[in-house]
């Protein structure tokens, strides 16, 4: 509590009141959506439901988990999403931690090899054709593979690295360390909250992504959660699958709608607020100019 | 020479771990980033099925064929107009959200309180464009959603605010603030916490009010963070990322909300244009990497520091 006395205590209820505004306009319209999906159909079409469910039930939801579809969209987004977050946090690991010794050779040539792919990209259509040429249209692989490395992230990553004292590192290297060891045994243990950080934007990242499934991707058995919902928004290939799905109806449609975004939104609406601390640092680090 | 072979094996010995960590980073690099620069050629050439970049033909008009058709395509102007029009409405409206709410949340005293009102308007960030698009619909929906429920309830017609152009862009421009100002506040609110709390005394102690010391101290503590954000900004004003513009667009509203990247999308990987869009993305890079080094170049000048 603040201890000015009481005319700046009058003062900051003012910018509480702003605060409160701010979260309310943050929070509305997922607490409208949860309250849409839990909704009956006939309020719905009423147009009566605001922020609390009217005519409680669960049936959008249980149409929602009761399609295999979704349930395999699901589990195939968590198995990619980890595996994306596992391989590109490796990827970024290796890349960052031998650029942090000053005497490497060719540091500066791999810097500016590393910073040019910052300024410029080949362009969606390169990019497609080097796909097309890998054989990676249609591989699970071009979900995982081209994005593994994220250049802001290793930035990130070995500004961290730069924090850690020299002093350990060389007393490991006079005790006969190898720098694998010392990127095993003192690098990545002293980078637990880097590596969350990371982990978190990798995560994030890959579970958010659509683009890449919609641009290389037309078997519908590796489209990720995301590419699925977005066919769902907009009614694409709705027609056949609506006489099952109840999509038919105006009311339950809606509901419908509701549930999934929900589905697809509580995984990351669960995790991130532990990791606040952790993302709050990994942002101010990437702002640090070397 | 026998003795510098020498020294670079002792050299190799000592260091060749590094180098093999990064090998896999460096491969990717070249790979996937480095590679698909070959294909830019395309965009001079006439694009042939089952040929290599280097054995297509070049285009007509000295290879300019394609950039010339693009400048000459009323979709690509349309395009490019809302591509650079868009962006300066996010810089407008985006780019002071995230300072006010910093400056504000600095004022709370009670750490518990800040702390949650800071995780709620992280929240937005996390979501993706799909599903923020589907929450649009949801609450914007003309007669059906939340926002238009209540106005209806006030008495005034529904807004269309997916359905017009003109009200589209508002939501386009007041989603993205939704959603970015959150996470924009994290970098300001580190400046602000840079900022030496002496100074805010000696000003307390000069009679300075509130509004005194976010002008004269907490504004210019922070000015360097706010002017290369501002940089960064003003290099992407030609820049279009893909994900939200095509997440929000609909059919109603094509002319104001297609820009450069769902252009290509559709033109070039839905439309089979290789040769066209990929002058289109081309030109866009080029731009995009004058305008970033015209304004580091400028700030510079200014005496603020650039981005590197």
């Amino acid at each position: 509590m603040n201890v000015k006395g009481k005319s700046t205590q009058m003062g900051d209820w003012i910018f509480v009141i702003l605060c409160v505004f701010v979260g309310l306009i943050c929070v509305i319209p997922m607490i409208n959506l949860l309250a849409r999906s839990l909704s009956s159909s006939e309020y719905l079409v009423k147009h009566s439901v605001y922020l609390i469910p009217k005519g409680l039930n669960f049936e959008a939801y249980t149409t929602v988990l009761k399609d295999s579809k979704n349930i395999r969209a699901f589990v195939w987004t968590v198995f990619l999403t980890v595996v994306c977050t596992l391989v590109s946090l490796t990827m970024t690991a290796i890349c960052a931690y031998p650029l942090i010794f000053q005497d490497l050779k060719f540091r500066n040539t791999f810097n500016i090899l590393i910073t040019i792919t910052m300024f410029f990209n080949a362009g969606t259509i390169p990019n497609y054709l080097l796909m097309k040429q890998l054989n990676l249209l249609n591989s699970p692989l071009v979900l995982i593979v081209p994005a593994c490395l994220s250049v802001y992230n290793m930035i990130i990553m070995r500004s961290f690295f730069y924090g850690i004292p020299e002093s350990l590192r060389e007393s490991a290297q006079i005790d006969g360390a190898s720098y694998f060891t010392i990127l095993l045994n003192i690098y990545l243990p002293l980078s637990k909250p880097v590596f969350a950080t990371l982990a978190l934007f990798y995560a994030v990242g890959r579970w958010n992504g659509y683009s890449d499934a919609l641009m290389y991707i037309t078997n519908k058995d590796y489209y990720p959660l995301q590419m699925l919902l977005y066919n769902i928004l907009n009614n694409i290939n709705n027609v056949e699958v609506a006489a099952q799905e109840g999509f038919s109806t105006p009311g339950l449609a809606e509901s419908l709608k509701a549930a999934v975004v929900m589905f697809s939104t509580v995984p990351i609406l669960l995790i991130y607020p532990w990791l606040q601390k952790y993302f709050i640092a990994g942002v101010t680090l990437g702002a640090v100019k070397e | 020479m026998e003795k510098k072979k020498n020294r670079s094996f002792i050299y190799l010995k000592k260091y060749w771990q590094l180098y093999l960590l990064l090998l896999l980073p460096m491969v990717y690099l070249l790979v996937f980033k480095y590679s698909p620069m070959s294909y830019i050629l395309i965009a001079f050439k006439e694009y042939k099925l089952n040929m290599s970049v280097f054995e297509m033909p070049w285009a007509a008009q000295n290879g300019m064929k394609y950039f010339i058709k693009a400048f000459k395509n009323r979709d690509f102007i349309v395009a490019l107009r809302n591509t650079i029009s868009l962006n300066l409405l996010d810089l407008i409206a985006g780019f002071p959200a995230p300072i006010i709410f910093a400056l504000i949340l600095n004022e709370i005293p009670f750490k518990k309180f800040k702390k949650t009102v800071q995780t709620v308007a992280y929240m937005p960030h996390f979501l993706s464009w799909v599903i923020i698009s589907g929450l649009c619909l949801q609450l914007f929906a003309p007669s059906s959603g939340l926002v238009n429920m209540v106005i209806n309830n006030l008495g005034f017609d529904s807004v269309p605010f997916l359905n017009s152009p003109n009200h589209w862009v508002a939501t386009y421009i007041l989603t993205g603030v939704w959603q970015s100002f959150g996470w924009g506040s994290i970098i300001y609110l580190a400046a602000i916490a840079g900022i030496s709390p002496e100074l805010y005394e000696a000003a307390s102690v000069d009679g300075a009010g509130r509004f005194k010391k976010m002008w004269h101290i907490t504004l210019p503590g922070i000015r360097p963070t706010i002017v290369v954000l501002l940089i960064m900004n003003l290099g992407n004003i030609l820049g279009s990322g893909f994900d939200r513009p095509f997440a929000m667009q609909n059919p109603l509203v094509m002319e104001v909300a297609e820009v450069l990247s769902t252009f290509v999308y559709k033109n070039g990987i839905k439309g089979l244009q290789f040769s066209l869009t990929t002058a289109v993305g081309l030109f866009q890079s080029v731009v995009c990497l004058f305008f970033l080094l015209l304004s580091n170049w400028l700030s510079r000048r200014l005496g603020e520091r650039g981005i590197w």
